[in-house]
């Protein structure tokens, strides 16, 4: 008996989602409320459609020979609300040969016993995780998502020592993470774990203003302007800066 | 045949079959070198090169404030010999020749028909000579007019009501490319002799057939002594072989300027020259006799030149190929079938003509892809691709199992190997409106006028699937017999009174043709036959009781969303069609292809196109080519590409293209912003 997912699309050409051009399951469900977010029509967990792992997978098989550098991304939403159906399905997709990458914000991660147990089995069959941290600064991370990174960070620490492969996103937007001080930490941060693969500075973009109109919400952002790609590059270097200090810092201790 | 010594020309080439018989797959195969490496070598352009662009970019920017048209010919008919040279600034052309007697300059070409080449002229201000409309409408018959002395009532009419559509009966027929190499590799003396044994060849009942050909084969030994004489004009001996890699660019040119001065084709493609000029570039930069920066610029100025050619036009055909294009083809690349990858270090230098000269649709520089090509060779085309925009690819990996390793392009999809086939072009039927005709028993919906033949219309106020598919296959049948007996009168009357003789003189005696149908509304047909199957489709009828919209009840698959559903219907559509032009006779005994390439002229076909049951509305374009209809693929473009994927390329070996429009974004990550393959040592390091 197939596990369930809801479901919000999928995408048969990703090619910003994890390497290779990749088949992008978009997940239903979301405790955060990023200001900028642009998927708000996937923050209600009971949305979109019910699928079963099989069907992603026969979506998959149907377009595969496009895929072959690629592999399957599950994104959202946050996947991991539903952990449980992500599992079958990566555990399913492993058997396959198939490339399992899985994005995510890390929020619903914590060290009880029942939840380590959930992450541990997940992580088995898992390739490749975007972890995308929003905020380093705990309050400020408050402020932009209605919760703590604590757990986030740990997260972070978690897939560290578990040797996963991870990339790291993290949007820049305009008075809120584009910030010297706040990138610096962030790299610093970042320069203390050994499992970073790549770094995704993504410019905030307005894209999803249409889709609150459309919803009929109010869009927290209204009056800030999209980031310049220069501006993004300084974010990126300045990250860049933040993790050889971490490293450095890290060497002289040895 | 050959003399037993070889002439000097060929020193240092590697001797085969080439050498004894005009084999020119045989010598590129020879003496070719693969190159795997990067483009770190290419040379950008000299001052010689920046000059002469900047007087082109001048001449492109006066013939734009002349309405597309910088001059035209208005007193002489264009053949190879028609007209003096033309330079742009003389001694700094590396390569010559124009098709007039001024760059940009139109030619006149009535052979095809004389009305064209008038309006054409007209359409822009100039008047022909009287005397030349006199002789062309009284003493020599064109190919138009002996066209549609032939054409019989229900041809015209189809032609009319725009069923079947584009046809080459008022100009040329393009689509068929010379071996323009053959004149550099063999000089032209060795390639008249050759058809001279040729026309010696063709002897015995001097039925209808051996006549025709030993005109032909006679009229190509013309033309090539023409191209002896047209090459004198510019000063050159191309008697002999190219003995270096300029003569080689130089007099494979020359073949190609002799085409486009006897031909105004629908496409008139160059072929697959690369790899073969790479030989002589090797052997030339060996022996030191010419640099990197010297090679780039001979490629620079031909470039240059395929970018200056022009036809004379009417503004309807312009519409219809939305805009004045050459289809000046080339095809770069592909793998040979002994494995080895066919790209050279040509294959760049003519890509880095983009840099070199900026971004241009022409030459259409085709690359035939393969999953094998060397890995820097695909990185440098990706990334001219992101810069220009300016690159065709084409499935190397399918056309190769049936085309070998010397074929190319002709237009945009047609492929053929190169000296060996050509092809009749035929435009298209347009599918659409044939669906049409079943639901109105032959009734134009867009004229109210029977066309095609009175069969009982459907009658019901909703569509039944059975009922309608009896009636398109029937109605299909038809058109497919008229469309095949209609282009037959074409192409017998093209090769009587505008016959390609320069062209096929590059050619074997004995071509294998292609009889090249086409359909257009491939996906509009697939997803009305899917909303009628899967949805309610109810007709609205005009005051006459002819269907003239149709309303949809209820939700149903559609074609580009790899919905086997839906594609099923688009796959046996083309087979079916397919296989009911195979049922008629074609002349010269061509074998049928199909092509589902509509690429500009969707929107043509559209227009003249009524409502249709998958809920597209009257005069609305029809997809491009193979395209699902704009909106409808919900899936992503991978599901999209999987649908056009599954039609079957064996029932439409002329070609399946495939428009497919992407935002960079949405093709990966910035490299600027985005950091992969994060090295922790090294930062740590820095």
């Amino acid at each position: 008996m197939g596990c369930i997912g809801n479901i919000h699309s999928v995408e048969s050409f990703g090619t910003v989602d994890g390497p290779g051009v990749r088949y992008v399951v978009f997940m239903q469900g979301c405790p955060m409320r990023c200001l900028y977010c642009h998927n708000p029509d996937t923050w209600e967990i009971n949305g979109g459609e019910k699928m079963t792992v099989e069907q992603i997978l026969e979506g998959y098989d149907s377009c595969k020979e496009f895929l072959k550098n690629g592999g399957i991304t599950v994104t959202g939403g946050e996947p991991l609300v539903q952990i449980d159906f992500v599992t079958e399905l990566f555990e399913a997709a492993k058997k396959r040969g198939i490339h399992t990458c899985l994005d995510s914000s890390g929020i619903t991660f914590n060290r009880n016993a029942e939840t380590l147990k959930k992450f541990d089995r997940l992580m088995e069959s898992t390739d490749l995780v975007m972890l995308d941290i929003k905020h380093i600064s705990d309050e400020e991370h408050k402020k932009l998502t209605s919760h703590s990174n604590k757990n986030i960070l740990d997260f972070a620490q978690y897939l560290c020592d578990k040797k996963i492969e991870v990339w790291i996103r993290h949007v820049v937007v305009p008075g809120i993470t584009y910030n010297e001080k706040y990138l610096r930490e962030l790299g610093y941060f970042l320069g203390g774990l050994k499992n970073i693969k790549a770094l995704d500075v993504l410019p905030y973009h307005d894209m999803g203003k249409v889709k609150y109109k459309n919803l009929g919400m109010k869009y927290a952002l209204e009056n800030t302007e999209p980031l310049p790609k220069e501006d993004a590059v300084k974010a990126r270097d300045i990250i860049v800066q933040g993790i050889k200090e971490r490293l450095h810092d890290d060497n002289n201790k040895k | 045949m050959m003399n037993k010594e070889l002439p000097a020309q060929w020193e240092g080439f590697k001797t085969g079959l080439w050498t004894s018989s005009v084999n020119v797959r045989d010598f590129i195969q020879k003496n070719y070198t693969p190159y795997e490496g990067d483009s770190s070598f290419l040379a950008g352009p000299t001052d010689n090169t920046k000059a002469l662009w900047d007087e082109v970019l001048d001449l492109f920017k006066q013939e734009r404030e002349k309405d597309g048209v910088l001059d035209m010919d208005t007193k002489i008919p264009s053949t190879i010999v028609s007209h003096g040279a033309a330079y742009l600034k003389n001694g700094k052309e590396t390569i010559v020749g124009f098709q007039t007697d001024k760059p940009l300059k139109r030619a006149f070409m009535p052979f095809g028909g004389i009305r064209t080449a008038v309006t054409a002229c007209k359409s822009y201000g100039y008047e022909v000579d009287q005397e030349l409309i006199d002789i062309f409408t009284n003493w020599r018959k064109t190919h138009n007019q002996g066209v549609f002395e032939i054409y019989t009532p229900e041809m015209r009419a189809a032609r009319h009501a725009h069923i079947i559509t584009g046809l080459p009966d008022a100009y040329g027929r393009g689509r068929i490319i010379g071996d323009y190499r053959r004149v550099a590799l063999y000089g032209v003396d060795r390639l008249i002799q050759d058809k001279q044994e040729q026309h010696a060849s063709v002897v015995g009942d001097m039925t209808a057939d051996i006549c025709r050909l030993r005109e032909e084969l006679a009229d190509q030994i013309s033309a090539l002594k023409d191209l002896k004489k047209l090459a004198n004009i510019y000063g050159y001996d191309i008697s002999q072989p190219a003995s270096d890699v300029k003569e080689a660019i130089q007099w494979t040119y020359f073949g190609y300027l002799a085409a486009v001065k006897e031909q105004n084709g629908a496409a008139m493609s160059l072929g697959r020259t690369s790899t073969f000029l790479d030989i002589y570039a090797e052997r030339d930069l060996a022996s030191g006799k010419y640099t990197e920066e010297q090679i780039q610029e001979f490629i620079d100025h031909f470039i240059m030149k395929l970018r200056m050619v022009r036809f004379a036009r009417i503004p309807e055909y312009n519409a219809l190929f939305a805009g004045d294009p050459t289809w000046v083809t080339e095809s770069l690349g592909g793998i040979g079938i002994d494995g080895r990858s066919m790209v050279t270090k040509m294959s760049y230098r003519y890509l880095n003509t983009l840099d070199n000269l900026g971004t241009s649709p022409e030459p259409n520089m085709t690359v035939l892809w393969s999953t094998r090509l060397p890995e820097n060779w695909k990185k440098y085309c990706a990334e001219m691709s992101i810069k220009t925009s300016s690159i065709q690819y084409e499935n190397d990996d399918m056309m190769r199992v049936t085309h070998g390793d010397d074929y190319a392009i002709a237009c945009c999809v047609s492929s053929m190997r190169v000296g060996k086939e050509m092809q009749f072009f035929g435009a298209r039927a347009n599918l659409a409106k044939c669906l049409l005709y079943a639901i109105n028993g032959g009734v134009d919906e867009k004229l109210g006028e029977q066309i095609g033949p009175k069969y009982r219309p459907i009658t019901s106020e909703y569509l039944d699937f059975d009922e309608v598919m009896e009636k398109f296959h029937d109605m299909m049948e038809w058109l497919a017999g008229l469309y095949v007996e209609t282009l037959n009168c074409i192409h017998y009357m093209h090769d009587k009174y505008c016959y390609e003789k320069l062209q096929m003189a590059l050619h074997d005696r004995d071509v294998h043709r292609w009889f090249a149908t086409g359909i257009a509304g491939l996906s509009v047909v697939a997803d009305s036959l899917s909303a009628i199957k899967y949805a309610k489709v109810k007709t609205v009828r005009n005051e006459q009781g002819i269907v003239v919209d149709y309303e949809i009840e209820g939700d149903f698959p559609k074609y580009g969303n790899n919905d086997d559903r839906v594609d099923q219907l688009a796959v046996d559509l083309v087979n079916d069609f397919m296989n009911m032009i195979r049922k008629h006779p074609t002349y010269r005994g061509a074998v049928p292809t199909t092509s589902i390439l509509t690429i500009t002229s969707n929107v043509a076909y559209g227009k003249n196109t009524g409502s249709t049951p998958d809920g597209r509305k009257a005069g609305v374009p029809l997809a491009p080519g193979a395209n699902p209809m704009h909106g409808r693929d919900s899936h992503g473009a991978v599901a999209s590409l999987a649908s056009v994927s599954k039609l079957p390329f064996g029932n439409a070996q002329d070609g399946i293209s495939n428009t497919f429009s992407i935002i960079p974004n949405a093709l990966g990550k910035d490299s600027t912003v985005f950091m992969g393959d994060l090295d922790l040592d090294r930062l740590g390091k820095e």
